[in-house]
């Protein structure tokens, strides 16, 4: 039996219908059509799936909706405004962090998380900050570099 | 010869496109999740599919029972093995695999049935409700387990026992090189194999339109994630019964495939054959662990080396033997095995080369190709095999290595033919960045920057490689292109690229904006790229062997240049300037004599347009002949140029418990000439970090028959904490025939790694394992060893296998012409394309 509930999803709140045993990921991609959301395991391991959660991340195949309804749910299609993009979403495509593009949209959210509490963080924090979402193409390496250099635009032009 | 700088475009100017970073054409569209995958497809009335796998690894299927799942509400369709009985397979020696098992089971994971449902919940249950009765049969899990019983056979194309494929060449006079060496060395090895664990999963979404007015009663679109839209094409019409003008692949984003996304799967049949059945679209998404299942991944292989050399290091002969553990289909495992022993000729000058290679048939997933395919288990033996010989007779490694070099523009002992090849340059580039000879002979250490504590050992290791940029010879026999793109040039200014090629991240739909608009001279926003559509796109092979920068890179370069004739023809009556005079830069077509006497490119195409109709043009892409030797087999390992590439790896090892910590890699590749830096960069940083994670951390283990960790959390692949620091250098020497010069990044890069860190471990603490993954229990176990005073350094941790004799197959003798391998350097490029042979000469065991 599907049960009603309330989401806040960037920005915008949905009323919706779901099988209460349907996890954040499936009722974000399947019932809201918010595909930009990836999965690569289902499990809690690959961390593909991450969305923010009143702004810091967690793995949305791990989170039942029914569990997050007073809170404010940011997924990859929420980041950008008007069609502005966020600087990190900038730098990874100049720097060519996002090769097949699948883990990228948690790797976004869990680096945009880390630079709202630490805008200049150390490689190691960047490590760690991202220790949960796999990537299998870059080695990491240019993530790093597109963080920096969001890091030094944020700090030109002020956070948006 | 000099390798001069390559530009075949007709321009004079210096490159304004090529060689310069930029975003990738599709970046934007990652960054912001509109990116579309396969599994991102929602279509009205869609149902879900899954597949029925099997849970034993051997068993005969007595019965199969789908009346209970069939009856449950909400399932549409099940579809059991003689629905489907057509076999398919990637290679056409290799037909064995049915879309659903018919008669037996020959892995866990090997598809019974599948079924299409409203939900996926409904799937679950379904599933659930079919009855399998099983006859459980001996299951075989090792090369060893094999060979030994022969009686207990896996797969009927097994000539001899489950001895899928034997092969057996010689090269160059055996006896007189190993004759002429001073010292002899043999080593066994062992390489586990490991999975390519993309981040999606395999997908698929099948879509049946019915037309009674059509003779075979509709059509078929098929969007999938797969690296070789036209191979899924091809086996789709043959197992559906369907002409392959009533099937349309798309491949749309796919997200990372490393090879695993190569060959034509169940699931895709099964989607199709689903829709076919119910008339509506049908998803099947596979599962993580269905991932590992269906695999196709690297092959363990055990591998025997045999090598002379003289005092001073010269190599006079290897003889190299390997065992493939090819799971329980064919895949791409002939071909696997003739690469576990095509490419060591290209890497080093050897005078003769002996290779016997066999696959055996086991009950495990399938294996196929995985980055590097058949070329990074040997790569990683040879390369220690090496490292052993110059610590033996005290040369260095990296010394040893440059005494041995092959030399651009020659063919090796095997017939293969080398073009461009800067793998010297290579070696000194990473022993430079290293700080390789001051760190072997410094007293204090020279990398000292953290406070180090004893029981930590650190150590340098070094390892070079070639990789083939795309395969000669296409999949299945024919003599048309490998490659074709279509080139459109709107009035409004616009340019539209059609290709086959398939982007998987590594960037070839921005490679082919990149070249287009070098030749144009336009910026690349101008350009879009339409790709890997069996409907709307020219054929392209498939983005495996690193070949479409090569292949479609070129054929791009040719449409372009057709167009490019004719905008100059018109512009030159036009601008009233001889056509050879004029340039494309900047937008604007102008004369070279008079730069501001010009015309915008928009107008030129109007210009044009007015004079020839629609602008349209086609380029295809050939390997040339002549890239090899004349005998049977010669087809695997030839490829128009071959990228190089030499890694150095900095390790610290805990002595206390084995642990291994890659601090750093350098890694120097030979990319002729980078379209886009920044995404070779990308390729090589991607490479190191997956060949890091094979030489130290994924375990491809089973257990009673099962995969026993089929799961991201406890395959362990590196995460940013693991992962080490990658220092990338690109040398560029431009390949005569490359598109500018281009050679391959994707696949290469990876192979030095995993030598490059054992080598390291050695030098850390002494002890070599001969085993990839080297994990910190077999390092400790080793370090035990040698303390107790057994010997670690040669002690045959791998157990060696008695080679069959006579070995199973024919043996083919064959000698290179005198000319192609005396001389070592041949003028002019390569002689005309002249077959470097004379007619082979077989012999038998």
């Amino acid at each position: 039996m599907r049960e009603l509930i309330t989401l806040h999803v960037n920005g915008e709140r949905h009323e919706l219908a779901v099988q209460p045993h349907h996890s954040l990921l499936e009722v974000l991609r399947e019932d809201m059509g918010l595909i930009g959301t990836k999965h690569g395991c289902e499990l809690g391991e690959c961390g593909a799936c991450t969305v923010l959660l009143d702004g810091l991340p967690v793995l949305s195949c791990l989170t039942l909706p029914i569990e997050v309804q007073d809170c404010e749910i940011t997924t990859i299609e929420g980041i950008e405004q008007n069609g502005i993009l966020h600087p990190l979403q900038e730098t990874f495509a100049e720097l060519g962090a996002a090769q097949c593009g699948y883990c990228t949209p948690g790797i976004l959210l869990s680096g945009i998380s880390l630079l709202r509490d630490n805008p200049h963080p150390t490689h190691e924090e960047m490590k760690e900050a991202l220790a949960g979402n796999l990537c299998r193409c870059t080695g990491y390496t240019k993530i790093y570099e597109a963080i920096d250099a969001a890091a030094q635009r944020s700090a030109k032009e002020g956070v948006r | 010869m000099s390798q001069k700088r390559s530009n075949g475009t007709g321009n004079k100017r210096p490159y304004t496109i090529i060689g310069t970073p930029r975003p990738k054409v599709d970046a934007y569209g990652k960054v912001t999740g509109r990116a579309l995958y396969a599994d991102d497809i929602m279509l009205p009335r869609m149902l879900y599919g899954r597949l029925l796998r099997s849970p034993h690894p051997h068993a005969r299927i007595l019965s199969i029972d789908t009346r209970l799942a069939f009856e449950l509400p909400g399932v549409l369709a099940i579809i059991t093995g003689e629905d489907l009985p057509q076999k398919f397979g990637i290679l056409p020696s290799s037909q064995d695999e049915y879309a659903l098992a018919i008669d037996k089971v020959r892995y866990v994971g090997d598809p019974i049935a599948a079924v299409a449902a409203t939900d996926p919940d409904t799937l679950d249950e379904a599933i659930r409700l079919i009855a399998v009765e099983y006859e459980v049969l001996p299951a075989l899990m090792s090369i060893d387990e094999a060979l030994a019983h022969p009686e207990t056979k896996i797969n009927g194309e097994a000539r001899i026992g489950n001895i899928h494929k034997a092969i057996s060449y010689e090269f160059g006079n055996m006896d007189a090189g190993f004759a002429a060496a001073d010292y002899i060395r043999e080593d066994w090895f062992y390489y586990e194999g490991n999975n390519h664990a993309p981040m999606e999963e395999h997908a698929c979404v099948a879509q049946w339109e019915p037309n009674p007015s059509d003779s075979v009663g509709g059509k078929l679109t098929l969007w999938s994630s797969t690296q070789t839209p036209h191979y899924v094409h091809r086996e789709l019409s043959k197992v559906l019964k369907l002409p392959q003008s009533h099937v349309r692949v798309i491949a749309l984003n796919v997200g990372g495939g490393f090879g695993g996304k190569s060959d034509p799967f169940s699931h895709e049949i099964c989607a199709s054959e689903l829709s076919r059945r119910t008339g509506r679209p049908v998803k099947i998404t596979c599962t993580r662990e269905e991932v590992f299942l269906i695999h196709r991944g690297r092959h363990p292989v055990k591998m025997w080396i045999k090598t002379g050399v003289k005092q001073d290091g010269t190599l006079t002969a290897m003889h190299f033997r390997s065992y493939l553990d090819g799971g329980a289909y064919g895949s791409y495992g002939i071909a696997s095995t003739y690469y576990t022993g095509a490419l060591q000729t290209v890497t080093y000058q050897l005078p003769c080369y002996k290779f016997e290679g066999m696959r055996l048939f086991t009950n495990k997933p399938p294996c196929g190709p995985k980055r590097g395919h058949g070329t990074t288990q040997p790569r990683y033996a040879v390369e220690v095999h090496l490292d052993k010989i110059a610590h033996d007779l005290r040369i260095d490694p990296a010394e040893l290595r440059q005494r041995n070099l092959i030399q651009p523009y020659t063919y090796t002992v095997n017939g293969l033919r080398i073009t461009s090849c800067a793998l010297d340059e290579c070696i000194v580039k990473v022993i430079e960045r290293s700080k390789w000879h001051e760190f072997h002979t410094a007293q204090e250490p020279v990398i000292n920057d953290k406070p180090h504590d004893a029981h930590m050992k650190r150590g340098l290791g070094l390892a070079a490689s070639s990789y083939i940029c795309g395969a000669g010879k296409p999949i299945y026999w024919n003599d048309l292109p490998h490659s074709a793109v279509n080139i459109r040039l709107d009035r409004g200014g616009g340019v539209t690229i059609y290709s086959g090629a398939t982007d998987i991240g590594q960037g070839s739909t921005s490679i082919l904006a990149y070249v287009v608009a070098e030749v144009l001279g336009i910026e690349p926003e101008h350009i879009h790229v339409e790709t890997s559509d069996t409907t709307l796109t020219p054929v392209d092979l498939g983005s495996y062997s690193s070949r479409v920068t090569f292949m479609a890179g070129n054929a791009a370069i040719a449409a372009a240049l057709k167009l490019k004739d004719q905008l100059f023809a018109a512009v030159a009556e036009y601008l009233h300037v001889p056509s050879e005079q004029l340039v494309a830069a900047g937008g604007i077509i102008f004369d070279e004599a008079d730069p501001g006497h010009s015309i915008s490119f928009t107008k030129a195409i109007q210009t044009a347009e007015a004079r020839f109709g629609a602008l349209i043009s086609s380029g295809s892409y050939t390997p040339p002949e002549g890239i090899h030797g004349d005998y049977k087999g010669a087809g695997v390992g030839p490829s128009p140029a071959y990228s190089y590439s030499t890694c150095v790896a900095q390790v610290e090892v805990d002595t206390e418990t084995g642990e291994i910590v890659v601090e750093k890699l350098w890694l120097a590749h030979d990319i002729g000439q980078s379209i886009n830096p920044l995404l070779v960069a990308g390729q090589v940083e991607g490479g190191a970090y997956m060949g890091y994670g094979e030489a130290v951390m994924e375990q491809q283990i089973f257990r009673k028959g099962r995969h026993k960790i089929p799961s991201l959390l406890d395959y362990k692949l590196p995460s940013t904490v693991d992962t080490p620091d990658i220092e990338t250098i690109l040398v560029e020497v431009p390949d005569l025939e490359g598109p500018f010069g281009g050679k391959e990044a994707g696949q290469g890069p990876l192979n030095p790694v995993i030598p490059a860190i054992a080598n390291a471990i050695f030098d850390a603490v002494g002890v070599r394992i001969d085993e990839v993954p080297i994990t910190a229990d077999k390092v400790l176990k080793a370090l035990k060893a040698a303390m107790s005073g057994k010997v670690a350094t040669s002690r045959p941790q791998v157990s060696p296998i008695e080679a069959p004799s006579p070995w199973p197959t024919r043996l083919i003798i064959w000698q290179p012409h005198d000319d192609s391998t005396q001389s070592g350097l041949i003028v002019n490029g390569y002689r005309n394309n002249t077959q470097p042979s004379i007619p082979a000469k077989e012999g038998t065991v």
